[in-house]
């Protein structure tokens, strides 16, 4: 159609000063939370600590999965939104805050790291060559370095672009993503085995890696969509985004809701068939007492619900019902982090209290500090990126 | 030529905007009964003309559930009502095994049913006549221009007032559009004789093909591999257990199902004391004990247990069951007899099942009340 027509109408602005504010209170009151939860429940607030990484690592990691995602699919529609997923990746460098607690308290967290335990047990000697503390330090700081280098190249060059409207640095991207995509399918794995996994070490699925990535993709694109919608509605992203940019957030969302069940119930469906016993007991353990509860909440928290409110068509395009899927699905993600890690310390009994909302406080605070901090500085949209205009005329 | 009726006025353009324009004006101007055709999907059409959303979402999901609920219901019905069989160690209903089931069912419910509702209800299937095709008109939409069409049936059409407005718009080219009654609602080529013969042959070639395959071809060497398999057969010679047998006897010890073994064989004494009839003398296993009585005990003990053989002397008359022994015995003993046998007769636990025999000793009680009946029995 005629391109003379649409311009990149996009100047910087400040974020509003009531964001930065809230989440430097959230910050604030989140610190004192975790610090009084170190001082009187130390053992549980470093277990707790273990949800609130992966949680974090989800959200960033999974961001950058979609920048990558966007360069190596030619994907057009989601250009205006890359710098927001850029942004939100920057959390990778704060992760290591979060490792901390339970690297610390590194025996009341894993049981395998007791060398009594692995004694006495022939599975843990047989999975001590992997199961050790040397190596699972070692490797998780080599996938962190490795995070940071392509997190340091891919955001680089989209910031330059931003000035310098060079076409190459794309092209330089596109291979950058190409090299980080199948690092990223393994050192996922990796993450959801020894942080989630090793929690209860006699346990294994091998589809648990997967099972971590479908909710890792959907929060970083719940966290996504929210701050797409909330800068939209101030007026802080390039005016004329329209709701079929919107609709293809909703639908990826839907589509990964689905990839989620999907994934929970076949990893489910399996272990109930086959019924071995050294399979089962952890699922008996969510199945039992308190957590059977919650197991049957997942299901609706993290299927049902967000699964009806994206159903309709027009509901993909709706701000107001795409905010509510996108809340949900974060509260549901944090919910089955939850419920993955916690019956491993408490098998009997459900445990939940200030302890476990101290952290998430301190990461949403972090989290709106650290994206009013980085806003600052950079534009909210890649306005150098050569697709832009073609993202501008995007229709369904 | 004469019985042909206007179907409506077209009129093509050159570009997606000018169609755009043309779709905006006449949905303006009021005009319901149009259509837009282009060669590909033009962005923003459907809202310039101002279409309701598709309804055919809503038969989907009607679609969808009832196919999620038939799935459910049937699996329900068939593996835990009408034909219970334990799969696996599982309950009968196994909801986690129902479910790829269940998804599978509702998404073909979905979409073959989806598909059949917009062919025959929207499209109006059978009927495949349309008076656009094979006109100019659907050439060039399909080809390179952008065309609009105003039905005659249209409750504002004027002939005039839309080949004016066509031609302020800037069509390019204003055509009428005719159709024949009888076209339309001509005779389908489906009930031709050739076409159903055609069918006829499909079907043997299609059934013949499946016969050979499934009950030849999979027959044959080398396609028979599945039925060559590393397993032990039930009832074959197997060299891998030095007895030669493929089948493991059971562990000593082991209980068949529903099966209970007597445990007083050889003592009659304790059966006596020990067993008791579970069964009460309702007329139902009166009938049933009277049965069986007649069937297995009445050729030798008489149809009224006084040893009365029908057996002509062919075998040893037994004794009465209406003596005095009999009748102080408990009916654990009689259960013993019948259970283990005694003296010549034989044993009658294969024959009969657990109530069977107990509702035989509820019999021979009452034949011996019908022969020393109390006075208060004839009130």
């Amino acid at each position: 159609m005629s391109s003379e027509e649409i311009k990149i109408n996009y100047t910087k602005k400040e974020l509003p000063a009531g964001f930065s504010r809230l989440g430097f209170i959230l910050l604030i009151v989140g610190v004192i939370l975790v610090l009084l939860s170190f001082i009187t429940d130390y053992n549980r607030t470093t277990q707790n600590s273990v949800i609130i990484f992966t949680f974090l690592t989800s959200i960033s990691i999974g961001s950058l999965f979609l920048v990558a995602l966007e360069y190596l699919a030619g994907a057009v529609w989601s250009v205006p939104f890359r710098r927001i997923s850029e942004i939100i990746s920057f959390i990778i460098f704060l992760l290591p805050l979060f490792a901390l607690p339970s690297l610390l308290n590194f025996h009341g967290v894993f049981h395998w790291s007791h060398p009594e335990a692995v004694a006495s047990d022939e599975l843990l000697k047989a999975k001590a060559p992997y199961l050790n503390q040397t190596f699972f330090i070692i490797r998780n700081i080599a996938i962190f370095l490795i995070w940071w280098l392509f997190y340091t190249f891919l955001s680089g060059n989209s910031k330059k672009q931003d000035s310098s409207f060079d076409q190459t640095l794309t092209r330089k991207n596109i291979k950058i993503s190409a090299v980080f995509m199948p690092f990223f399918g393994i050192s996922l794995t990796i993450v959801a085995i020894d942080w989630l996994m090793s929690l209860e070490p006699h346990w294994f699925s091998t589809i648990f890696g997967v099972y971590y990535f479908s909710g890792t993709i959907l929060s970083a694109l719940a966290c996504l969509t929210l701050m797409v919608l909330y800068l939209n509605e101030k007026g802080l992203l390039v005016s004329g985004l329209t709701k079929d940019h919107y609709y293809s957030l909703g639908a990826l969302m839907f589509a990964f809701i689905n990839f989620w069940a999907y994934i929970a119930f076949s990893q489910f469906m399996l272990i109930w068939y086959a019924n071995l016993p050294e399979e089962t007991f952890w699922f008996i353990t969510r199945w039992q007492g308190g957590w059977s509860y919650l197991s049957y909440g997942l299901i609706f928290i993290h299927f049902v619900i967000p699964y009806a409110i994206l159903l309709p068509q027009p509901a993909k395009m709706d701000p107001l019902r795409l905010k509510l899927a996108s809340i949900i699905i974060l509260i549901a993600h944090f919910y089955d982090l939850y419920w993955l890690s916690m019956p491993s310390f408490s098998k009997d009994e459900v445990l939940f209290s200030w302890y476990e909302i101290a952290f998430p406080i301190l990461a949403i605070g972090l989290f709106i500090t650290v994206f009013s901090i980085k806003s600052k500085k950079i534009n909210l949209v890649p306005i150098g990126d050569p697709k832009m205009k073609r993202a501008m005329e995007f229709k369904l | 030529m004469n019985d042909k009726k206007l179907y409506s006025i077209t009129a093509l353009f050159n570009t997606p905007d000018e169609i755009s324009k043309a779709a905006e004006v006449i949905t303006n101007e009021g005009y319901q009964k149009y259509d837009v055709n282009t060669p590909y999907p033009v962005h923003g059409l459907s809202t310039k003309m101002k279409l309701k959303p598709s309804t055919l979402g809503y038969f989907a999901l009607v679609l969808g559930l009832s196919g999620a609920a038939i799935a459910l219901l049937f699996m329900y019905w068939s593996m835990s009502i009408d034909y219970p069989m334990i799969i696996g160690g599982k309950p009968f209903f196994a909801l986690p095994a129902f479910i790829p089931v269940t998804f599978e069912v509702t998404v073909l419910m979905a979409s073959v049913g989806t598909v059949l509702i917009m062919l025959f209800f929207f499209f109006k299937l059978p009927n495949n006549s349309h008076p656009l095709h094979d006109t100019d008109y659907m050439r060039k939409v399909s080809n390179d221009k952008f065309g609009v069409s105003i039905e005659a049936k249209d409750p504002k059409f004027d002939a005039e007032k839309v080949k004016q407005l066509f031609s302020d718009l800037g069509a390019e080219q204003i055509e009428e559009i005719y159709y024949d009654e009888d076209e339309i609602n001509h005779k389908n080529k489906v009930f031709e004789p050739r076409f159903i013969a055609f069918l006829f042959v499909v079907a043997i070639i299609v059934a013949g093909g499946t016969y050979f395959m499934l009950n030849k071809l999979l027959f044959m060497s080398p396609f028979n591999f599945m039925m060559e398999q590393h397993r032990i057969d039930p009832q074959s010679k197997e060299t891998l257990f030095a007895d030669g047998f493929g089948m493991r006897p059971p562990v000593e010890g082991t209980v068949a199902r529903g099966f209970m073994p007597y445990l007083y064989q050889e003592e009659p004494e304790k059966a006596e004391m020990l067993l008791s009839n579970p069964l009460f003398a309702t007329e139902e296993n009166l009938k049933l004990g009277q049965k069986k009585y007649n069937t297995f005990c009445s050729p030798c003990h008489g149809y009224f247990g006084k040893g009365d053989s029908r057996l002509n002397g062919q075998f040893p008359n037994p004794p009465s069951l209406h003596s005095e022994k009999i009748i102080q015995w408990q009916d654990g003993r009689i259960y013993h007899v019948i259970n283990v046998g005694q003296n010549i007769m034989p044993s009658y636990s294969k024959q009969l099942t657990e109530n069977e025999k107990w509702a035989i000793v509820l019999y021979i009680r009452a034949l011996q009340r019908a022969l020393n009946a109390k006075e208060e029995d004839l009130k």
